[in-house]
Parts: C-alpha cells; sequence; structure tokens
C-alpha cells in the first residue's frame, strides 16, 4: 500500500515538473509585452525598461525559468505583476472560496443526482429510466454559462430574488454567504448532477444483480431497505472514486461560473491574469491546480485500492 | 465532458448487428436527427433564402422577434435568424476539426506508447498526465491566448487540450489486445511493426475512438462557445453561437432574445452529439442486449 | 457535534446581524466598479479605477472644479514666478497622514522625491519639468522648473500630486501599495484582489465634517448588466459606468438616480502614417483616402446606433464641452459622394483596409458600424481582433494599418495632444512628424496665456484635420446610477467619484 503511494507520488513530481516547463513555455509565447501594459496609458519608455529588468523579462526564457523554480523551492511564487501581491497571498485569499464554490455544487450534485441514478436503475427500461436519462443528458448538454446568465436574468433581474453577483465569507455572514453562492453552485452542479446520475445508475445496475442483494431478496426483506441498505452502500463507493474524479472537471468549470457571477474564486483569477499577461499569477495557478488534481487522484486510486480486496491482492 | 472509459472494449466486428442496434436504439435515433438538422442547416446556409448575416441596419437595432425577422435583430441591426443558421457551421466546423485534430494527434501517440512500452510509454504518458492534470478549459483558455483569438485558433487550442483523452484510450486498448494470440502470431510470421499495428491493432481501437469522438465533439462545441464567449473563439463581423453570447449578455435586459437562441441551439446540438455517442456506446458494446 | 455547530452557526449569526444592520444604519457605501484596480500606491499605479478609489483615500496638492479650474486641496495657494520657473506652494497646516505623520513642506519634498526617483514611479513623465523642489518654510514648498510648464498644475491634480505618508512609504519602499497610507477623507482598511477594497472613515480629517460615510467598499463587477441588478437590488448604492443602452431604464426608474458627464478622453481610428514599412501603402501615404474615410462616418448615427445617443460624437481630441473645443469646426456631416469623389482623385474605385480592434463586445459593436458605413463609400474593411495587449504591442511596433484606440483625457489640453502629434511623442503610435504642428504645441505648452494656448491649439487642429493621423470618433460620457437615497453627488467629467457632501437622505 505504502509502496504504491510512494510510487505514484514519484510519478507525480515528473508530471508537475512538466506543468510548470509547459506552462512556462506557453506564456512566454503568449503575445502582448506584459511590459507594455504595465507601464500603463502613457508608456514612458523608462518604466517599460524598469519593469522588463525588475522581472528579468528580457533574460532568455531558461533563466527565467531558473529564477521561477529557485523561487517556488523556496516557497516564493513571485508576486503578481498587476497588484504588486504576493502570489502564495492570492492564492490563499482564492482558494477557499472555489473550495466553497466547489463543495456546495458538490453537494447539490450528490442530492440530484444520486437519488435519480438509484431510482433509474431500480426502475429500468421504465418511462422514468428514460425521463431520468433524457434530464441528465440536458444537464451534460446545456452551456453552463448559458444557464448562468439566463438564471442571472431570470431570478437576479426580473424577479430579485437573489444577488447577481458578489461573494461573503461562510465565517463573516453565513446566510450572505449562502445567498451569493447558490446560484453558482446551481450552475456549477448540474452538468455534475448528469455525470454522477449515470455513474450511479450504472453502478447500482451492476450490484443489483449481485449475489447478496438477490440473497436478501429471497430472505423477503422489503425492496426500499435491500435497495438502500445492500445495494447502495456497495455502489457508494465507486460512485465516490469517479467522483474524485471530475475534481478537474470542477475546477475548469468553476472557471467560467466564477467570470459570470463575479465570484472572486481561483477561476477568475486565473482568467483575468492570463488575459492581463500577469505570468507569475497564471504560474502560480495552474501549478497549483495540477497539484491539486494529481492529489485528488491519488487519494481516489488509494480510496479503491483498500476497498477493492481484488486489486489489493494484485499488489 | 464524460469521462474517458478505460475499460478495454472488444474489436469491432459484427458491422450489421450493431448498425440493426443503432438504428433500433430510440434516443439515438433522436440525436442523429438532432445532429442531421443542424448538419443539413449548416451545410446549405448559403442557399437558403435568408438576409446576408452581416448586412445591418440602422433603424432595425435590437427588435425583438417579428414576422420581419423571426428570431429578432442584434445590437447592429443584422438578422438573428441569419446569423444563427451561419453560426452553425462555426459550431459544427469548430467541434468536428477540433476532434478530429485531437484523434489525429492522440491515436498515433498512444498507439506507439502501447505498443512499445518502455521509454517511449514513458515519456508519452508523463507528457499526458501533465496535460491532463491542467483542467482542460484553463488549458484550452492558455492555448487560445497564446495563438490569439481566431476560429481556427480556438479549434486548434481545443484540439489539443483534447488530445491526452485519446492518447490515454488508444493506449489502454492497445495494452489489452497486444498480448492477445493473433498480435503474438503476426509477430511471430515477421510482419513489420506497423503492419501489426495497421492490421491487427488499430481495428481494436476504432469502436471505442469513435464513440469518445462524438462525445468529445459534444464537449468541444461546448468549449468553443465557452472560448467565444470569453472573446477567444470566433471573431466579428462573422458570426458563432458563442460570440453571439458574448455581445448578448450585454444587453440582456433589453433584448434578452440576443441571448435565448444561441444558448438554446447549442444546448440542442451538444443534445445531439451525446445521445448519439451514447447510443453508439451502446451499439458498439456486446456486453449489452 | 451537530447540534454544537449549528448552535456555533447560530451564535455567529445572531452576532453578524445585529451589526450588519447597525453598520447599514451608520452609513456604510457600496460602490460598484468596472474593474479591479491595479497596484494601489499612486506613484506606481496606472488605471482609470484606480484614480477613483484614490479619491477617498489619498489627498492631492490641488483638485479640479467640474469645469476643470485647478482649486485648493492640501496647498491653500500658489504662485508662479514671472519668468514660469518656480511654483510657489502654501500648504495647508494641522493635516495628518492616516498613520500619523504630520503633513507639511518636507512631506510635499518627499513625495515629489518618490515621484520622480523611485524606480517603480510611473510618474516620472508628469513630473519631469520639476527639476528640484525644496521647503522655503515649514508649510511652503518651492518647485524650480528647467522650462516653463502650463500642465504642471493640471499634473498636481492627479496621482503625481497625491502625497502619501513619506514614513510608511520610506518603510515600506515598493510595496507600499499593499497598505497605502495617505492623508484623505478615508483610510485604507483592506482589499481582496478581484472582490473588494474596503475603506473607513478618517476621523481626523481635517475637513472631516463634510464626508458622511463610516465606511467605503469599492467592489470591482465587470459585467455591466450584473452590476446594475445589484444596485437594482440593493447590493450597491451607486456604480460607476453604466452600460449607455441601460441609461433609459435607469433614467425611468424611481428607486434609482442618473448622473453623467462627458469624459476628457476620445476615442478614434489612429492611422498608421510613420511607424516601419506598414505605414507605406496608399492609406499611410495619401491623406485624401483618410478624409474620404472619415467622411464616410456618421458620428451621430454611430452614437446613436452604439450608445443610444448618450455619449457625444466628437472629430477633435478634445470634446465638444471642453474649453479647448473649436467651436468654428463641428462634427462634420456625413457625405459618401464626396468621399467616392476624393477616393477616386486618390485612384481608387474601392480600398482594402484592415483595421485592428480590441475585442470587447463594445469596441468591436463600434468597428462593426464603422465597418458597415465605410463600406457605401468603397472601403472594404476588415476587423482584426486582439487582446488589449497584443494590440498596444503591433500599435507600438507598426505593425498595424489602422487601429481602434482610445485615450482617457487628462485635465490639461496639453496630455490629450502633445505625446501623439508631435515627432517625437511617446505615444505617437502613427509616427506621424510635421514640424509646424511641432512648433505649435511646444509652444502651447509653455504659454500660460489661455487664449493664446487656445489659438495654438485651434491651428495645429487645423493642420491635424486635414493630415488626420487619428480619426476622432467620440467621447466617452461617465454615467453614474446611484440609489434614490444618495444625495449630493456631482458629477465631474475626469470621471471621478468625489464623496464631500455626499450623503443618504435622512
Amino acid at each position: 500500500m505504502l509502496s504504491f503511494i510512494l510510487r505514484r507520488l514519484a510519478i507525480a513530481v515528473p508530471t508537475l515538473i512538466l506543468v510548470s516547463v509547459f506552462v512556462f513555455t506557453l506564456q512566454k509565447l503568449l503575445p502582448g509585452d506584459p511590459a507594455l501594459i504595465l507601464a500603463g496609458e502613457d508608456r514612458d519608455p523608462a518604466a517599460i525598461e524598469f519593469v522588463r529588468e525588475k522581472y528579468h523579462l528580457n533574460e532568455p526564457i531558461i533563466t527565467q525559468y531558473a529564477y521561477w523554480v529557485q523561487g517556488v523551492v523556496q516557497g516564493d511564487m513571485g508576486v503578481s505583476l498587476r497588484t504588486n501581491q504576493p502570489v502564495l497571498t492570492l492564492i490563499g485569499d482564492k482558494l477557499p472560496v472555489t473550495i466553497q464554490l466547489a463543495a456546495m455544487a458538490l453537494i447539490i450534485a450528490f442530492v440530484i443526482g444520486v437519488p435519480a441514478g438509484i431510482l433509474s436503475a431500480v426502475k429500468k427500461g421504465t418511462a422514468i429510466d428514460y425521463a431520468a436519462n433524457i434530464v441528465a443528458l440536458s444537464g451534460l448538454s446545456i452551456p453552463n454559462f448559458w444557464l448562468g446568465i439566463m438564471l442571472i436574468l431570470l431570478v437576479s433581474v426580473q424577479l430579485g430574488w437573489l444577488p447577481a453577483s458578489g461573494y461573503e465569507s461562510p465565517f463573516v455572514d453565513p446566510l450572505r454567504s449562502l445567498e451569493t453562492m447558490i446560484m453558482p453552485a446551481f450552475v456549477l452542479g448540474t452538468a455534475l448532477a448528469a455525470t454522477l446520475m449515470r455513474h450511479t445508475r450504472s453502478a447500482m445496475l451492476g450490484v443489483l444483480k449481485a449475489d447478496y442483494v438477490r440473497t436478501a431478496r429471497a430472505k423477503g426483506i422489503r425492496e426500499v431497505p435491500v435497495i438502500l441498505k445492500h445495494a447502495f452502500r456497495n455502489a457508494l463507493l465507486p460512485i465516490v472514486t469517479l467522483t474524485a474524479l471530475l475534481f478537474g472537471e470542477l475546477l475548469g468549470g468553476a472557471v467560467l461560473t466564477e467570470q459570470i457571477f463575479t465570484i472572486p474564486g481561483f477561476g477568475k483569477l486565473i482568467v483575468d491574469a492570463v488575459f492581463t499577461r500577469d505570468y507569475a499569477v497564471v504560474q502560480g495557478v495552474v501549478l497549483c491546480a495540477a497539484a491539486g488534481v494529481i492529489l485528488v487522484n491519488l487519494v481516489a486510486d488509494v480510496l479503491y485500492f483498500v476497498v477493492n480486496p481484488r486489486m489489493r491482492a494484485s499488489l | 465532458m464524460s469521462a474517458v472509459s478505460e475499460t478495454p472494449a472488444p474489436a469491432y466486428r459484427g458491422g450489421s448487428r450493431s448498425w440493426r442496434k443503432l438504428r433500433s436504439h430510440r434516443s439515438a435515433l433522436v440525436g442523429f436527427v438532432i445532429v442531421a438538422f443542424f448538419v443539413t442547416v449548416a451545410l446549405l446556409a448559403p442557399v437558403l433564402p435568408i438576409a446576408d448575416p452581416a448586412a445591418t441596419s440602422w433603424s432595425a437595432v435590437r427588435k425583438a422577434p417579428s414576422a420581419e425577422y423571426l428570431l429578432g435583430t442584434d445590437e447592429i441591426g443584422r438578422d438573428i435568424f441569419s446569423r444563427m443558421i451561419w453560426g452553425a457551421r462555426a459550431s459544427l466546423i469548430a467541434g468536428v476539426i477540433s476532434v478530429l485534430l485531437a484523434v489525429a494527434l492522440g491515436v498515433p501517440f498512444g498507439l506507439v506508447a502501447g505498443y512499445f512500452g518502455g521509454w517511449i510509454d514513458q515519456v508519452v504518458s508523463r507528457v499526458t498526465d501533465a496535460l491532463l492534470a491542467m483542467p482542460f478549459l484553463i488549458l484550452a483558455v492558455a492555448l487560445a491566448a497564446f495563438l490569439g483569438p481566431s476560429l481556427t485558433n480556438a479549434m486548434i487550442a481545443i484540439g489539443l487540450a483534447a488530445m491526452p483523452i485519446f492518447v490515454r484510450l488508444t493506449r489502454g486498448q492497445v495494452l489489452s489486445v497486444k498480448t492477445e494470440d493473433y498480435v503474438e502470431g503476426a509477430r511471430a510470421i515477421g510482419l513489420t511493426h506497423f503492419a501489426i499495428m495497421l492490421r491487427y491493432i488499430l481495428p481494436n481501437v476504432f469502436a471505442p475512438v469513435l464513440v469518445q469522438a462524438t462525445l468529445t465533439i459534444a464537449t468541444a462545441i461546448i468549449l468553443e462557445a465557452a472560448l467565444s464567449f470569453l472573446g477567444l473563439g470566433q471573431q466579428p463581423p462573422a458570426p458563432s453561437w458563442g460570440s453571439m453570447l458574448n455581445v448578448a449578455k450585454n444587453f440582456l435586459t433589453q433584448a434578452p432574445w440576443m441571448a435565448w437562441w444561441p444558448g438554446a441551439a447549442i444546448f440542442l446540438v451538444v443534445l445531439g452529439f451525446n445521445l448519439l455517442g451514447d447510443g453508439l456506446r451502446d451499439a458498439l458494446d456486446p456486453k449489452e442486449t | 457535534m451537530h447540534k454544537l455547530l449549528l448552535a456555533a452557526l447560530l451564535a455567529g449569526s445572531a452576532v453578524a446581524s445585529p451589526l450588519l444592520t447597525q453598520s447599514a444604519a451608520a452609513a456604510d457605501l457600496r460602490i460598484g466598479l468596472q474593474e479591479d484596480p491595479d497596484v494601489l500606491d499612486p506613484d506606481q499605479s496606472r488605471t482609470f479605477v484606480g484614480r477613483i478609489v484614490y479619491t477617498s483615500l489619498c489627498d492631492k496638492l490641488v483638485d479640479i472644479t467640474p469645469e476643470l479650474k485647478i482649486i485648493p486641496q492640501l496647498a491653500t495657494g500658489w504662485k508662479w514666478s514671472a519668468d514660469g520657473l518656480t511654483l510657489t506652494m502654501d500648504l495647508r497646516e494641522g493635516v495628518t497622514f492616516h498613520d500619523g505623520t504630520p503633513f507639511n513642506a518636507e512631506a510635499v519634498v518627499a513625495n515629489i522625491e518618490r515621484s520622480k526617483n523611485m524606480p517603480e514611479s510611473r510618474r516620472k513623465s508628469e513630473v519631469k519639468s520639476i527639476e528640484s523642489v525644496t521647503a522655503s518654510g515649514p508649510y511652503q514648498v518651492e518647485m524650480t522648473l528647467a522650462a516653463p510648464d502650463a500642465t504642471l498644475l493640471a499634473q498636481l491634480a492627479d496621482r503625481a500630486g497625491m502625497m502619501v505618508s513619506p514614513t510608511a512609504a520610506a518603510a515600506a519602499g515598493a510595496d507600499f501599495g499593499n497598505k497605502p497610507i495617505c492623508s484623505g477623507p478615508f483610510k485604507f482598511v483592506e482589499r481582496i484582489q478581484q472582490d473588494r477594497i474596503v475603506l473607513e472613515k478618517f476621523t481626523d480629517y481635517w475637513n472631516a465634517d463634510a464626508f458622511h460615510f463610516d465606511k467605503v467598499t469599492f467592489l470591482p463587477i465587470p459585467d455591466t448588466t450584473v452590476r446594475l441588478a445589484n444596485l437594482r437590488s440593493g447590493d450597491l448604492d451607486m456604480l460607476e459606468r453604466l452600460a449607455a443602452p441601460d441609461a433609459a431604464g435607469v433614467k425611468s426608474d424611481a428607486n434609482l438616480q442618473y448622473a453623467e458627464a462627458v469624459s476628457l478622453g476620445y476615442q478614434g481610428i489612429t492611422i498608421n502614417v510613420g511607424n516601419g514599412d506598414r505605414a507605406k501603402n496608399p492609406f499611410g501615404e495619401d491623406a485624401r483616402l483618410r478624409q474620404a474615410l472619415e467622411l464616410s462616418i456618421d458620428r451621430e448615427a454611430l452614437n446613436q446606433v452604439v450608445f443610444e445617443g448618450v455619449f457625444a460624437a466628437g472629430n477633435q481630441p478634445f470634446p465638444p464641452t471642453s474649453p479647448w473645443y473649436d467651436k468654428d469646426v463641428p462634427v462634420p456631416a456625413r457625405d459618401v459622394e464626396k468621399a467616392k469623389a476624393l477616393m477616386k482623385e486618390a485612384g481608387f474605385e474601392s480600398f482594402d483596409l484592415e483595421v485592428q480592434v480590441a475585442n470587447n463586445p463594445v469596441q468591436t459593436q463600434v468597428m462593426q458600424v464603422v465597418q458597415a458605413m465605410a463600406a457605401e463609400a468603397g472601403f472594404n474593411i476588415s476587423l482584426k481582433s486582439m487582446e488589449f495587449a497584443t494590440l498596444l504591442q503591433e500599435q507600438t511596433a507598426g505593425n498595424y494599418q489602422a487601429s481602434q484606440v482610445g485615450w482617457s483625457g487628462r485635465v490639461d489640453p496639453d496630455g490629450n495632444i502633445h505625446q501623439f502629434m508631435t515627432c517625437k511623442g511617446g505615444i505617437n503610435d502613427s509616427k506621424y512628424c510635421n514640424p509646424e504642428v511641432d512648433k505649435l504645441l511646444d509652444a502651447a505648452r509653455t504659454s500660460t496665456d489661455e487664449a493664446d494656448r487656445k489659438a495654438k491649439y485651434d491651428a495645429a487642429r487645423e493642420i491635424l484635420a486635414k493630415d488626420l493621423p487619428i480619426i476622432y470618433l467620440y467621447h466617452q460620457t461617465w454615467i453614474w446610477a446611484l440609489d434614490e437615497k444618495v444625495e449630493g453627488f456631482v458629477a465631474y467629467p475626469d470621471g471621478m467619484i468625489r464623496l464631500e457632501n455626499v450623503k443618504f437622505k435622512s
């Protein structure tokens, strides 16, 4: 077990290095000179030159990369070219916001997706199953940025029920926090709910055929407890691990959702940073996101190993 | 974005049986009809009796849907109906070309990595891991920004971002069949690696790649719309659904119809591809009855 | 466990909600901004939106009136020496910075020197004319200039004249922007990038009685629809840069107020007439083609279609509302026939032109309208959409034929014209060069006689209207939307939000 984790972590290191090299090269190739933007409207040549010097923008890419790695190793990811704030501080500010959004989206997705999946599996082949499938596919097919602006139009502009944007920490004002987050979380959660429903359905179908379920049924246990206690409990694990694998998708979805609802999270940070050529921020955020994806995948794999005796034996 | 299925599917055999299954698959049929409808409309755009999608009219700025303008007009008085039809071309082309690019790059890499193994596999797998570790949309946004905003570049960005899925899928398939007897046999009679890959391995990859490609087209269409929505895709005055939405969001209260149609069309077309992909998966999977 | 958590939550909200209602009663102003400001150091920052925050955070030596007259702020009076080479300023007494550091002549000297010498300073060109600054008394400074500079006072009415605490600046160096300390009516509390900037009332402010809010929060919300929805729902008390198409809706809403002022800046099409090889084409070389393009554009219609007539059509670097605008040359009417004739004279039946434009929806809309109008005169305009960052780079490098770009505007007319039109102008991207124009603009910048300056600008403009290195299109109008309960707000053409005497109706 331990050796498995260690091996996976050992693979993660070159992957992260590759990610950093990739991002670094990519953004150095981005057109648009950050020094020119940073010099302001007047574009004072002295200011441009100063920015280039200060951030080593006029040195070869390899040297710039070396400077960056040197910093990262010492726990310094540089400062935002736009606001002078340290990248680590920014990430620290934004990460909780996105985590809250993602967590709420996941909860919504679970609440909708799992029951629908169970129902659909139990009623396989019936109209309910078809309807659930169509709804799930629709959830997968709806562009979430469109859903977002339509909801703003309806719920905030027309009905005035919920704020159209903004963010409040749940520790400062929980109610307000819920109010501002519920709509974006719903938008982010729809596609996820659909995916979850499909996962749940197929996992449940597998389990419902299993011997112990048949045995339970044969023993005369009523249908609902059979489904929930025997079948669902066993289907839950693959559902959870598969959900972990959706983490990257969740982060990607957060990019658009945060953009639309003006939520000051990770996704908004990166899009704005790409557009303002805020190199240090792009680097830091992508590296963090990649590390997160790798970590969550690892946890999912470990989970899978722990509970799946067959796979454990193969180690 | 559907999860990648890594379970090895068996070789593509018995095409006619699959075809029969697909035809009797009701939702796949619905998907096919939707996709066919949009493809037809997009193909016929130049000959349809519709207004010039670029023709402006100062006296008809942001007019609500009416008999004259079926779907209304946009912010500079262009006919939204005809822009929707021309926009279908952009969306479909973007979806198909970017996935073709992803397949054309991903399948060979996956084949080679899976077949030869060793350091080649290590290199390809690490690069794939690195690409997959970066969220799809973030990667596409960065790529599109780097290449400069245009429809072509958005397609390249989406294609590159989608490529790792196909590398992984192909590699997994290859690994599962390369130890099969018939491949060993082919090796024993001295066929070249290239011939073995082409004749014995590639056909096994075909079915899952086809299913994944159909589903990825759905994703790619949404992604193109998302990039255009962020201003990184199709550039004006050429219409695309995503860029129409990008403009529409500034007129939500004054002209909500500008946002209704492109969003609904993206939804429908993506739904069509998803239905079709699901149907294909069922039809090509011999385990399902 | 669950009960405990619930109890804690309830207790938390119980504590939080009375606090909230209380602070609402205690005058808490929330302002929606279109963008997130950059670094909050007056010497380093470069964005328009940042200046809106400074207006409440940092006092300047002098300020302006809505009519652009220079009035005292931290300097109570000033006088020029006869040769125009020395500016003596008397300073307000009894002023302290937010950290308690006293404001005096030494502080002014330190500030001007910071603007001039700090490597990170972006104010260098604005205070370039100041050769030295000395404290000629505890509350008097003397600035010595190398050459007369009529624009200096206007510069000191903006970021170059903002006074930061010298103690804090010395301690923080280039990181000052993370916790700015000035002497304005409000002091810095916190900033969460892309989310909010919070200021609270500075009770020791020299004019504290004129400011009625205990807390001011700036919230960057880029989407105009969302910003307005937030105002309507009461989440904001006011917002800046309302989208022009929303103007009518706000005006007719009894719960909202509307305020506007034509800006000091302009939007136009900059043409490459001498910047590298891409200037070497008939459009860059033959002014008749540029005149033809100008004549093909109906600026009033453009303003109507894109901005519902709320902005101001324009044909000069100064808006029609400016005292520097030449009223003898109003916005020309569209004349497609004449445009075609000019094109024919230049030897063309039709002309292919590539114009680059920033890929934001509004500028794109503007250029699509221009594209359609120009098509009727025979111009086949292809639009090259790019991100603003790239657009600037291409423009500087001369890799463009024409470029749709604007300027935020300056109080002094020099700022809108000199650096664009003189041969060595710092942001002369068209690389237009005409010694005659140079002479006029150089003279106008050193003269202190307003009538004389105006005559020189008029003369230069007359030449420029024929050569057309920039085709001016329109002037943005700053639009504010406010909750009905806010009173006392005055619209300024610089787009700033001055909170003096602004309060909630009781």
